[in-house]
């Protein structure tokens, strides 16, 4: 491998290490363990959902429901937990626990995005649209659950989750670690992956080839509704609420970590950790100007141009992609 | 036939592609205010020639001459602004866009203000419209109109430019018998207006009733005229297009066929736009183990959606009856398919055979993954093994497995698409156009393969538009004329008189 094509494949850890030594001049509260946790654990919700995110756009999709997905999921286990199921007309209750609410939650993520696969595979609704009207949906569905208030008050042990620490790490990083060494595996080494890949890199050969690529692209999209609902119960324990608007535009975000991990909204190329490289960045990038006191309107726009960069940089290495 | 009634003139044209030629040496004259028809197999020159004289191709060796004057189109635009224009086979209308603004693209007419002139535009087309015996009116959407009538839209937006030259590349096709007609209407009108037609077509039938004159091509040469067309008969015209010298072609091995396979029957496929009218219509054959059936056909005789359709492309629609190996079997998709023994190489291998951007060892292992999965996981060791084998088996020739296969060559990424089928182990072979745009050594490392593999007792089938080939290649050879079985020859009774004679029905 000559040079070039080595800085191309380590652009994004180059950048990203670039980035920390300049903040570590500029700023002598960036280099501390303190700081490298917060970024850590405030990355680790984005992490989540732009996981599910890479699998949707290596297949050629998008999915712009993640972060209703992830309030109203989030809204479910903070509910279950605190009310259960309480319906005295059928004289019925039942109660959570800490456990139970969290598979509650599991399963709304997963079977609002399982709803998005069905849609798109089966009427052919483009994943734009599904998910748009999938984002409104779950926006609302999260609105009638909570009444438009916060759940709050739910319990130091499903505080744990989203604040504690476990051997020296926060609860959230080792969450989000295991998320992605398990996607790493799926997306490398599982015949589930290569299929994604080959959906993404052209759907007509795969079809051909016996793949059953409705099956593949539906999991997919419930992957990525579950992910969403990991995210929103570590969002939820960590503000020890639910919040009724929780997650908005938390899709931006994960496309823009996606993105700037150099997987192509083509479909077919990119990796798992080229998406958690692209959090990193954001997250640091984020982290560096708060400290830097930089005002929260020139970070938008400073963050946008780091989405265009990485892109153009992305097209110049791939000149032929369409 | 004087200078001045030439319009036209190609003068010892050559054009090649990566080595492969083309066009020969090819030169001839467009007579002005005929119907100049070309004839020829598929390949044998007919659209790259159609290309240079439309300004598609700006670089070829030779010379055009445009009423004697010598002249170089470095774009369809500068062709069109000259006079030449083309209707391709495939139309090129923007769908919802009014039938004025297609006419007027990208030459609009403003007013004084800058702002569109719709009224002028749309007495403009109007008038085009008439010309054309169409009534419909200019400010329809071409979404809602017919293939027929959207290609009489195109011939407008000729007409518009003032061309004395067009050229039109079968465009009966996609059209009804009605339609055709009107465009053989419209044809001797426009040639009464002084406009000179270069037509493309296999339909022979069609061709008497239009063609002024014929001009053979073959294997990219000129290979001669017709010039009285009323004392011709259709002998003379297939003999224009084929006839050619057989020589030191592959010829296939004679093998024991053994038990049967595949059997369909009454396979039928209604088109999509128009229920009564049929891609595919009634169709039955058998293919033994061992044995390489070809199906020829010309472009749009549906040897294509016939495979599709057995293959499990169609199953909504389809009618008729799949049996391998005496079993009915229902196929619904590709998956069934590929379950049941059967892999296609199709026609189009960039778009429809190999995920280009990944590596030639995961484009092998796509259809028959579980075959390197261990434990679960995929087991590159296994995965390797596995496309060492079919690198060396097919002889493909690359610097190593994770080469990208879209830096393959055309006949080595065809080799991949078939090493891929192969790892499935699969009993039923369906090859579309095996060699289409391959190499003549890849070409016959292929057909060896074909006969290696028959050895082993698949069954293949081969659909193939070239004759030579599927004349060598295969132990029988079923005929497609428009959706229909026209002929069956055995290998010794093929002649490429009779099938083609059989094609045209």
């Amino acid at each position: 491998m000559d040079i070039k094509t080595t800085i191309i494949k380590f652009q994004s850890i180059i950048a990203l290490f670039v980035l920390c030594v300049v903040l570590a001049l500029m700023s002598d509260k960036f280099l501390t363990m303190e700081n490298g946790w917060n970024i850590m654990r405030q990355i680790s919700v984005n992490v989540c959902i732009s996981v599910g995110m890479t699998l949707v756009i290596l297949t050629r999709g998008i999915d712009l429901s993640v972060g209703s997905i992830l309030a109203f999921s989030g809204a479910v286990a903070a509910g279950l937990l605190k009310f259960g199921i309480d319906m005295p007309s059928l004289n019925l209750y039942i109660g959570f626990t800490v456990f139970g609410a969290i598979l509650g939650g599991f399963v709304v993520g997963g079977g609002l995005g399982l709803f998005n696969g069905w849609m798109i595979t089966q009427f052919k609704v483009p994943p734009f649209v599904a998910t748009l009207a999938m984002l409104t949906i779950a926006r609302g569905a999260t609105m009638l659950w909570t009444g438009g208030f916060p759940i709050t008050g739910l319990g130091p042990n499903f505080a744990f989750i989203g604040t504690g620490w476990f051997l020296g790490i926060p609860m959230p990083v080792w969450i989000t670690v295991i998320v992605v060494a398990i996607a790493v595996v799926i997306t490398k080494k599982t015949k589930f992956g290569r299929y994604i890949y080959a959906i993404g890199g052209n759907e007509s050969a795969a079809r051909l080839s016996g793949l059953n690529i409705n099956k593949i692209k539906i999991w997919v999209y419930a992957i990525a509704g579950i992910l969403a609902a990991v995210g929103g119960i570590i969002l939820t324990s960590r503000l020890d609420s639910a919040q009724p608007n929780a997650g908005f535009s938390y899709e931006l975000d994960s496309i823009a970590a996606v993105v700037i991990g150099g997987t192509s909204l083509s479909g077919g190329r990119g990796s798992i950790m080229g998406t958690v490289q692209g959090a990193l960045i954001i997250g640091v990038l984020n982290s560096g100007l708060v400290l830097l006191n930089v005002s929260p309107f020139w970070q938008q726009i400073i963050k946008g141009f780091v989405i265009l960069i990485a892109v153009i940089m992305d097209r110049v290495n791939h000149p032929n992609e369409d | 036939m004087g200078e001045e009634n030439i319009i036209l003139r190609a003068d010892n044209i050559t054009k090649k592609f990566a080595g492969v030629t083309a066009l020969n040496g090819v030169s001839l004259n467009v007579h002005r205010a005929k119907v100049n028809v070309i004839v020829g197999e598929n390949g044998a020159g007919k659209s790259t020639l159609m290309k240079i004289l439309s300004g598609v191709y700006p670089e070829y060796e030779g010379t055009l001459l445009l009423n004697g004057e010598k002249v170089n189109f470095s774009s369809p635009k500068e062709a069109m602004k000259s006079g030449i224009a083309i209707i391709h086979q495939e139309l090129n209308l923007i769908p919802y866009l009014s039938i004025t603004a297609n006419i007027f693209l990208g030459r609009e007419i403003v007013d004084s203000f800058g702002m569109l002139d719709f009224k002028k535009m749309n007495q403009m087309a109007k008038a085009l419209l008439t010309r054309l015996e169409c009534d419909v009116p200019p400010t329809t959407l071409v979404a809602k109109l017919r293939v027929g009538q959207q290609q009489q839209v195109e011939i407008a937006k000729a007409l518009l430019e003032d061309a004395k030259v067009v050229i039109m590349d079968e465009p009966t096709s996609a059209i009804t018998d009605a339609e055709v007609e009107v465009l053989f209407r419209i044809i001797a009108t426009l040639k009464k207006q002084e406009v000179s037609i270069l037509y493309i077509s296999h339909k022979l039938e069609e061709l008497f009733k239009i063609a002024d004159r014929f001009i053979g091509l073959r294997d990219g040469k000129m290979v001669g005229t017709i010039e009285n067309v009323s004392q011709a008969k259709k002998e003379d015209l297939i003999r224009l297009m084929v006839g050619r010298d057989i020589k030191n072609l592959y010829v296939k091995e004679d093998l024991p066929l053994g038990k049967e396979v595949l059997r369909v029957e009454g396979i039928s496929l209604p088109k999509h736009t128009i229920k009564s009218e049929y891609l595919v219509k009634d169709v039955s054959f058998n293919l033994r183990r061992g044995e390489v059936l070809g199906i020829f056909g010309l472009m749009g005789a549906g040897r294509t959606e016939l495979l599709e359709t057995i293959f499990g492309l169609h199953s909504k629609t389809m009618v008729g009856d799949i049996y391998i190996d005496g079993q009915e079997i229902r196929i619904t998709s590709a998956m069934d398919a590929v379950a049941n023994g059967m892999g296609l190489v199709p026609e189009d291998r960039k778009a429809d055979g190999l995920v280009l951007q990944m590596p030639i060892f995961k484009n092998i292992s796509m259809a028959s993954i579980d075959q390197i999965v261990k434990n679960g996981l995929l087991n590159s060791g296994l995965e390797m093994d596995l496309a060492h084998k079919y690198i060396g088996n097919l002889n493909v020739k690359t610097s190593s497995p994770g080469q990208k296969s879209e830096n393959l060559s055309g006949g080595n990424q065809q080799k991949v698409v078939l090493a891929k089928w192969l790892a499935t182990t699969p009993k039923i072979l369906f090859l579309d156009e095996p060699t289409r745009g391959i190499d003549v050594n890849a070409k016959n490392e292929i057909y060896h393969l074909i006969n290696n593999l028959a050895k082993e007792g698949l069954g293949v089938l081969v659909v193939s538009s070239e004759l030579p080939e599927i004349m060598a290649i295969c132990d029988r050879i079923l005929v497609m004329g428009t959706s229909r079985i026209t002929g069956e020859f055995s290998q010794k009774e093929a002649t490429e008189d009779k099938i083609m004679n059989a094609a045209i029905l």
